[in-house]
């Protein structure tokens, strides 16, 4: 099988130079070296990562925008300049733009709270999309529910793309926002945004971005892009976990309130009146995560060394490769087959349970997620209770889809 | 840890060929399981006559490990009472999660073909959701009941 399938061969990309970055990736696991196939749920980190929050613990720490100390202004000169590094990742207009936050998930309920809830009245409505993670839903109906707002979602097609034709539809006079995934966890989809942005924008609705798989794999450029939010995780970029960012056109996030309260987002406080900090310290109420905005800085710092373009084009090489690979195996069928994909590939097996494949697989090392993925909406639609899902980094080889497809069909003969 | 161990030959023929599949209509009392972690859902139903199961079956879908588990469970309870059920549970829940618990063939019969579950931590949600179902269904409750 696999002499039919070629393997290409990527001259200008030295995957065995950057493997030696990740520590992690040395790991034997149940005695087979690891093959990390879960990036999409969390990345693996870089050395430059673990150093950067290392050396900044043994060397700079202090709180930060507090004192006049020299470790205090080394903290806080180490952390703004974090945000500086991904307003330029991002190209943001300005770093009043960047507001960190835990995450993506936090970062889409900041705007559910603080953008839309005070906008929202009964019969207005939210705009989302059938493929997204509970991260994109979950935050909208808790907004709906209390303000009398309506979730409208935009139906998906059987490769797991957004239905075009459905959201002109859908959209109108009562939208007031629009959240659309940048690319699908649990199919892969890259969504052209673009266009859904473009129909929004000629009727003044805002759009929110969910880039958490996006950012990772692609260049994003929030000003080309015309999107009003744009959120995403560190964890998925090689970055630390417990921190993520909410880039936000800086009119709008001037006129939300802050949604958390505490030290740091204030200017003066009495018990008559509080003035609240400029952008972007107004969101960001009590001691940040300075350690991990240092952490995701260097992240940003060592894929900007890698070039995102370079990231992508391989990435793409091995999902080419990987889904010729899988649809070879009988019975397997993949779920998300839409052209415009970024490097993840779910999919079942005739007469196996994701989650035994998920079992036998790690007995070989190989490490897959397997489940609903935070979307059980998309499983329902496509009828599966489950997937497993491998997704692919610039940290994968094509060995390691040989060695899952070889586990993979261990799998067969023990249950298939 | 040994996939063979886990997937044993009784376990995989009862995940091919589950016994006891399918709706019980009349059941004396049904309960519903899922485990949000994989998606296995399924359902359990009983007729008693006093205080013996005289018939349990169930339906759904699940992982290997689930639905085999849930095929022994409806053979194994089959003719027993109410207690003597607990008292297979809390055996079988001490197969699954003790390193150190004796597996007594003589006892649990097939059931102890789940004993290599306990090498996959990650598992014994599997294999005991259709216990706790049962308890569920004996309790006569129908909310859903969950491992998590």
């Amino acid at each position: 099988m696999s002499a039919a399938i070629g393997r290409p061969r990527s001259v200008d990309f030295d995957v065995a130079r950057i493997r030696r970055d990740f520590p992690i990736l040395n790991e034997q696991v149940n005695g087979k070296p690891l093959v990390y196939l879960d990036s999409a749920a969390s990345s693996q980190r870089p050395r430059a990562v673990i150093e950067a929050i290392d050396n900044y613990y043994e060397h700079d720490h202090a709180n930060v925008h507090r004192g006049v100390h020299t470790l205090s202004q080394r903290a806080t000169d180490a952390y703004e300049g974090a945000r500086e590094t991904v307003r330029g990742f991002i190209n943001a207009r300005s770093t009043r733009e960047i507001i960190y936050v835990r995450g993506t998930t936090e970062a889409i309920n900041l705007v559910a709270q603080s953008y839309a809830r005070p906008l929202l009245q009964p019969g207005d409505e939210i705009l989302i999309s059938a493929l997204e993670h509970h991260a994109n839903i979950v935050p909208w109906q808790i907004v709906c529910g209390q303000t009398g707002a309506q979730l409208k979602v935009i139906p998906i097609s059987q490769t797991g793309e957004v239905d075009f034709a459905a959201f002109e539809r859908l959209i109108g006079p009562r939208t007031r926002l629009l959240a659309l995934a940048h690319i699908s966890n649990a199919l892969g989809t890259i969504v052209p945004v673009e266009r859904f942005i473009a129909r929004a924008k000629e009727l003044k609705i805002p759009v929110l971005l969910d880039g958490a798989q996006a950012v990772p794999h692609s260049i994003v450029d929030v000003q080309a892009l015309d999107c009003d939010f744009y959120c995403f995780s560190a964890h998925k970029m090689v970055g630390p976990t417990g921190i993520g960012v909410l880039y936000g056109r800086e009119s709008l996030l001037e006129a939300m309130p802050p949604w958390q309260g505490g030290g740091d987002m204030i200017l003066s406080v009495t018990f008559e009146k509080t003035t609240y900090n400029q952008l972007p310290w107004k969101f960001e109420a009590g001691t940040p995560d300075i350690a991990g905005a240092i952490g995701m800085a260097a992240g940003i710092r060592y894929l900007q060394g890698i070039g995102m373009e370079r990231i992508a084009a391989y990435e793409h090489e091995l999902l080419e490769y990987a889904t010729a690979r899988l649809s070879a195996i009988p019975g397997l069928r993949i779920i998300g087959t839409s052209p415009h994909k970024a490097a993840v590939v779910s999919f079942t097996m005739a007469g196996i349970h994701p989650h035994d494949i998920g079992t036998i697989l790690d007995t070989e090392g190989v490490a897959v997620r397997t489940g609903h993925h935070c979307a059980m909406p998309v499983m329902d639609f496509f009828k599966v209770p489950a997937t497993a899902r491998a997704s692919l980094s610039f940290y994968n080889t094509f060995e390691e889809i040989d060695r899952l497809v070889a586990a993979l069909e261990h799998a067969r003969k023990l249950l298939g | 840890m040994d996939l063979k161990d886990l997937y044993r030959d009784v376990i995989v023929d009862h995940n091919r060929h589950p016994r006891n599949f399918g709706k019980l209509d009349p059941a004396d009392a049904h309960a519903d399981g899922f485990n949000p972690l994989c998606g296995d859902r399924l359902t359990v139903y009983v007729n008693l006559d006093g205080e013996n199961i005289e018939e349990a079956k169930f339906e759904g879908s699940g992982c290997a490990i689930s639905v085999a588990s849930a095929s022994l469970l409806t053979e194994a309870v089959k003719g027993k009472s109410r207690a003597e059920v607990r008292e297979l549970f809390d055996e079988v829940h001490a197969v699954l999660t003790q390193h150190d618990a004796n597996v007594d063939p003589s006892r649990l019969g097939k059931l102890a073909a789940l004993s290599g579950v306990r090498e996959f931590p990650a598992r014994v949600k599997c294999a005991s959701l259709c216990w706790h179902t049962l308890n569920a269904a004996l309790d006569r409750a129908t909310a859903p009941v969950t491992t998590e």
